[in-house]
């Protein structure tokens, strides 16, 4: 039997399709290189750069500043270590009140309906003014005085909410059929939900949960209204001392550096997702 | 002289606008200590009161680059070398002093050294410079907390989310005269030590307005006009004990 070999037509396929690739990727690069020139020159030429330069991106101020960013960033992310389990478990739990359909329940279901409304309502940075500034002012034994956690509690209230939502809208997208299978196995209502429905609403919703969490990870620095100093409000110590406003840029550079390894986290998964369903 | 609005001065300060610096949150009355100097300021330089204007500058907007909204802006914005680099001040109208309030029923009250307020946790307000007189004159074993503006340092007292604030010495005579229940001073220090603190109007740098700024303040140095403001307004803000 003689060797295969590929006909004329599939090596003169493969050439064409080799240089349409080539082409196309020099237009990209070329078009690439062009843009980012193009933008370059417009910021820099324009009339207020040298003193955006010297007030964005001071070398000497950045070098300064950033120790004690990074140390305000420990802070940020103790924050959002401690709320993201917290989180979880809450917003769980009333998406699952939000669920029970027996009668003698409906106080807890529409306290459940209550606080997402409320708490997906409020703006985040007023809820933790209201807790840092409101429960201290209460003077009740046994209330947290340290701000960290004031902000912890105030943050998990507000994210809470919107993660119980994505949570619902899991548990919902799991078709009826799987509740009614389970039943008619002869599992109770608790154990379809622990054992059938969550689970494979869990699996849905990592994704969209993901977001949640890189939002939540940026609005640890609100909780620099309440006292402590975090990255922001190190950044901004540094600027109103100088009057300079890279450190802010600092305080930027580290936050992005810490939300896109999870972004690009909830783009795998979610096309691992994808995969799996064969789309 | 080129001014932001033709024929008028523009004169900056944020909002709210706190006593005893202003008085009923408008500048605009020429009421409270630094609204008096602003309309000192603006009729040495030969403008009526009519023909000063006042615009809203948050204390961050008066730094950044780009047009500024006044053409000088008054805010107790203190006088660095460090700020001198990014703005144009005038000389200094007020020598500022720092200064300690506690809660009468605290366990700091009693204090009257420096030393006895380092196990102290502080509040501050961000932008002023009491958090640097904190850290480097009391070094307190925590990091003050820093809020975001006076209302919030007050409440953190008020709350005794805090053992002690560190404001000027005219504003702390108004916190515990007007903002603050059975609050007292414990006493005022020098932040640095070394050169007195003065508060200056900002200007932006390489203003056209600085050099006859700078004259008109002088003017009133040596009137006797300056003093005779402060007197008028921050003349409770006196004899506090000092602090070493």
């Amino acid at each position: 039997m003689s060797e295969w070999v590929k006909s004329e037509r599939q090596v003169e396929r493969e050439r064409v399709r080799r240089s349409r690739a080539r082409r196309s990727a020099s237009i990209a690069t070329a078009s690439t290189v062009v843009f980012i020139v193009l933008v370059a020159w417009g910021i820099t030429s324009s009339p207020g750069w040298p003193r955006v330069r010297e007030t964005f991106f001071d070398g000497e101020q950045f070098v300064a500043a950033l120790p004690d960013v990074l140390e305000g960033f420990l802070l940020n992310i103790r924050i959002f270590l401690i709320s993201e389990v917290l989180i979880l478990v809450i917003g769980l739990l009333v998406a699952l009140a939000r669920g029970i359909r027996t009668p003698a329940f409906f106080p807890i279901r529409a306290l459940a309906t209550l606080y997402t409304d409320v708490f997906r309502g409020v703006p985040t940075i007023l809820v933790i003014y209201l807790i840092g500034f409101g429960l201290p002012a209460l003077k009740l034994q046994g209330i947290p005085t340290d701000k960290a956690t004031l902000g912890i509690i105030a943050l998990t209230l507000s994210y809470g909410a919107y993660v119980a939502e994505v949570f619902r809208a899991g548990i919902e997208s799991v078709h009826p059929s799987q509740v009614a299978a389970a039943r008619s196995l002869g599992l109770s209502h608790v154990k379809t939900m622990r054992f059938v429905v969550v689970p494979q609403a869990t699996r849905r919703v990592v994704p969209p949960l993901l977001n949640d969490f890189v939002s939540l990870q940026k609005d640890t620095a609100l909780v620099a209204t309440i006292g402590p100093l975090e990255a922001l409000r190190q950044a901004q110590m540094h600027t109103f001392n100088t009057f300079d406003y890279t450190p802010y840029l600092a305080a930027a550079l580290i936050f992005i550096l810490l939300t896109i390894p999870m972004a690009r986290l909830t783009d795998h998964l979610a096309a691992r997702t994808r995969r799996r369903r064969g789309a | 002289m080129s001014l932001l609005t033709p024929g008028k001065l523009t004169i900056g300060t944020d909002k709210p606008a706190f006593e005893p610096w202003f008085k009923d949150d408008d500048p605009s009355n020429g009421q409270g200590f630094e609204s008096a100097v602003a309309f000192a300021v603006a009729g040495e330089l030969g403008f009526d009161r009519s023909e000063v204007q006042w615009s809203t500058v948050k204390f961050d907007a008066a730094f950044a680059p780009g047009d500024k909204q006044f053409d000088f802006d008054i805010n107790q914005v203190s006088i660095t070398p460090q700020r001198a680099e990014a703005v144009d001040f005038s000389k200094g109208y007020y020598t500022v002093k720092q200064a300690v309030v506690v809660s009468e029923k605290g366990k700091f009250a009693g204090a009257n050294s420096l030393a006895e307020l380092k196990d102290a946790k502080i509040g501050v307000q961000v932008g002023t410079t009491s958090f640097n007189a904190v850290r480097d004159v009391i070094q307190p074993a925590d990091d003050p907390d820093v809020f975001n503006d006076q209302i919030d340092v007050v409440t953190a007292l008020k709350n005794d989310q805090v053992d002690a604030v560190v404001v000027d010495l005219p504003t702390a005579f108004y916190v515990t005269a007007a903002q603050v229940e059975n609050s007292k001073i414990v006493g005022q220090f020098s932040s640095t030590g070394g050169t007195p603190e003065e508060f200056g109007l900002v200007m932006e740098k390489g203003s056209a307005l600085k050099s006859c700024v700078d004259k008109a303040v002088d003017a009133l140095k040596s009137k006797g006009e300056l003093a005779k403001i402060e007197q008028q307004w921050l003349g409770s803000a006196a004899g506090a004990p000092e602090l070493r």
